[in-house]
């Protein structure tokens, strides 16, 4: 454990000056908060009159890979719409290495480097692996700029090793709407890496997949945690025992329990509202 | 014949330049080739809707507007040349004694000619831009743009004095002096409007090739997972609309040239629907099959409508209906499988 915890402070040494030449603007507007990459105070979204997500602190460290768990309706999509700007706050704040969240529109908080995968597959499936890889690189967002964009070595090396990455590289050419659910869910995965957020959103990265694919992407997400933050949503408790150092939990909006897996499988309040059931 | 999607498309656009520089002109007199002109010139607003509608989803039921737009411009030019140094007998007609001031730009060719490529540019991109801010799309945003024309030839038809009204611009012969009603004059502007199209399909498929070609059909597809990727879509979405309102407004423009006359007509929408309807029969996919289709229903209105005056709108819609049940991607698809082009 501590020695995890010292290889991850490591990396925050090391990966950093990558970052900052790949995207210098963003880290030239955020101030570092103690460590903490994403900081969560007293947030409330009522949807008329019921709040989903209600007066919740939380926060996220830098390179930290954190599991949000809670039954139906505790309000863990809800949070993540939050945080990427699909859903407006009604109180409270949400801020992104000092960046406050709120007032941004969604693709502001994508730039900054918020990145949010969806509960079902959300890719393109009238283009080839490699064409949805391509879109999604950070530094072309213009107009023109995507027009008489080049395919450079960087950028054909860039989609060869995130298609390694999550196990694609044989399939680049292929429309993407032919690949199976889990290599599908693999893909938006990869569009993320491609994006190069550092803080990535998954929303039940697992669901539908089978055993083995499972197993993968337990070992795909703990790579990609080694100098980015994650939070996962998830139900499979396997799933998250293999994965999670922290882990949150959630019932009806509020903070319930929050720690290590045992820690919180042996909270008795969530015994009651969740695993127990 | 096995053939690449690639190979597929570059036989078609061959195909096209063939017909359009070397079959028609040969094959077709003044007369003949002056009617294919004017079909062409709908084709211009075909090609738009591909572009927009086709990969970016984008359904304008108001292309009209902007068709109607270049053919006014045009025909403002050449009335104001066809009755100089008097005004425009329609505006004596109703007794308006000066020139309205945004026809004087319109006594220069250059203005009009700058005017046709560059007033749509902001006009469509504020007007697309606002719209897709505010996350209206779809139907609704079919909705605006059929109200917007409706709204358009309503305020055009109601100006007599400055318009023409009902009655349109008419009665005009002459571009800079040179005739273009006589053979010489119409096929000399043919020549014109075919370069300026195979222009506009290259273009257009260049555009559609290119990293921005493929964020297009990612808007349409998925919109959402496009703005979580860091894309402003609503900027995506307007530059492709102005892009078909330009080309709109040259069709229009050329339109003017060969018809001798426009009408408010050309800005309702029926107009176009109609076009949506070239687009779809062509296929929507498929920058050459719009073209292909704008020829193809603009022939079968003429013809028919020649020998079956009262029912020919029938067979119209039979067509349409025909295309859309057989052929869901249009007339391109049956190319597409008879020279087995893999997907």
């Amino acid at each position: 454990m501590d020695n995890a915890l010292a290889s991850t402070s490591f990396a925050v040494a090391s990966e950093r000056p990558e970052s900052t030449t790949a995207r210098p603007l963003v880290n030239a507007k955020s101030t570092p908060m103690n460590g903490k990459i994403l900081s969560i105070e007293a947030l409330t979204v009522s949807f008329d009159g019921f709040k989903a997500v209600d007066g919740l602190d939380m926060s996220i460290d830098e390179n930290e890979l954190r599991v949000v768990i809670g039954p139906n309706g505790a309000g863990k999509t809800t949070l993540l719409d939050m945080i990427c700007g699909k859903t407006k706050p009604t109180s409270g704040s949400i801020r992104f290495r000092g960046t406050e969240l709120g007032k941004l529109s969604d693709y502001q908080i994508v730039r900054l480097g918020v990145g949010r995968k969806f509960q079902t597959p959300s890719i393109y499936e009238d283009l080839t692996v490699a064409e949805n890889l391509e879109i999604s690189i950070p530094q072309v967002h213009g107009v023109w700029a995507s027009i008489f964009f080049r395919r450079s070595k960087e950028v054909r090396e860039r989609i060869g090793y995130v298609a390694e990455e999550i196990m694609l590289k044989d399939h680049l050419r292929m429309k993407s709407g032919k690949l199976s659910h889990g290599q599908k869910q693999w893909l938006e995965i990869g569009l993320l890496l491609m994006q190069d957020s550092d803080l990535m959103l998954l929303d039940e990265p697992v669901a539908g997949m089978s055993p083995r694919e499972r197993e993968e992407t337990a070992e795909l997400l703990k790579r990609i945690a080694n100098g980015k933050s994650l939070v996962v949503i998830e139900h499979d408790m396997d799933f998250v025992r293999s994965i999670a150092k922290k882990v949150t939990v959630l019932h009806q909006g509020r903070l319930l329990s929050e720690g290590s897996v045992e820690e919180v499988q042996n909270d008795p309040r969530v015994i009651e509202v969740y695993l127990g059931h | 014949m096995n053939i690449s999607a690639k190979q597929g498309e570059r036989f078609a656009h061959a195909g096209l330049a063939l017909l359009l520089l070397g079959l028609l002109p040969l094959a077709l007199g003044p007369y003949w080739l002056n009617l294919v002109g004017k079909y062409l010139a709908f084709s211009f607003v075909a090609v738009g809707i591909v572009l927009a509608w086709g990969y970016c989803g984008i359904l304008s039921l108001g292309q009209g507007v902007f068709f109607g737009f270049g053919g006014y411009a045009m025909a403002m030019f050449l009335k104001l040349e066809a009755s100089a140094p008097e005004l425009p007998d329609f505006m004596v007609w109703s007794s308006v004694e000066k020139l309205p001031f945004w026809w004087e730009p319109y006594s220069s060719l250059t203005v009009t000619i700058a005017s046709i490529f560059l007033v749509p540019i902001p006009v469509a991109f504020i007007f697309a831009y606002a719209i897709f801010r505010k996350r209206v799309s779809g139907v609704y945003f079919a909705i605006v743009t059929i109200a917007l024309s409706m709204t358009l030839v309503v305020l055009n038809i109601g100006q007599q004095g400055e318009t023409g009204g009902a009655n349109g611009i008419t009665d005009f012969s002459t571009l800079l002096g040179f005739d273009i009603i006589n053979d010489a004059g119409k096929v000399a502007i043919y020549w014109v409007e075919v370069v300026l199209l195979l222009t506009a399909t290259t273009l257009a498929a260049l555009l559609l090739h290119s990293r921005f070609g493929k964020l297009l059909i990612a808007v349409r597809d998925r919109e959402d997972r496009v703005r979580f990727s860091g894309f402003d879509t609503a900027m995506i979405k307007a530059f492709i609309f102005t892009v078909s309102a330009v080309l709109s407004s040259v069709g229009g423009a050329m339109f003017a040239l060969q018809a001798g006359l426009v009408t408010p007509s050309l800005i309702g929408a029926v107009t176009s629907v109609e076009l949506v309807i070239y687009a779809a029969v062509g296929g929507r996919l498929s920058v050459v099959g719009a073209v292909i289709g704008a020829l193809l229903v603009g022939f079968m209105k003429s013809y028919l409508s020649e020998h079956f005056p009262e029912i020919w709108l029938f067979f119209l819609g039979g067509m349409f209906i025909f295309v859309v049940w057989v052929l869901p991607n249009g007339l391109a698809d049956l190319f597409r499988k008879i020279l087995r082009v893999k997907a």
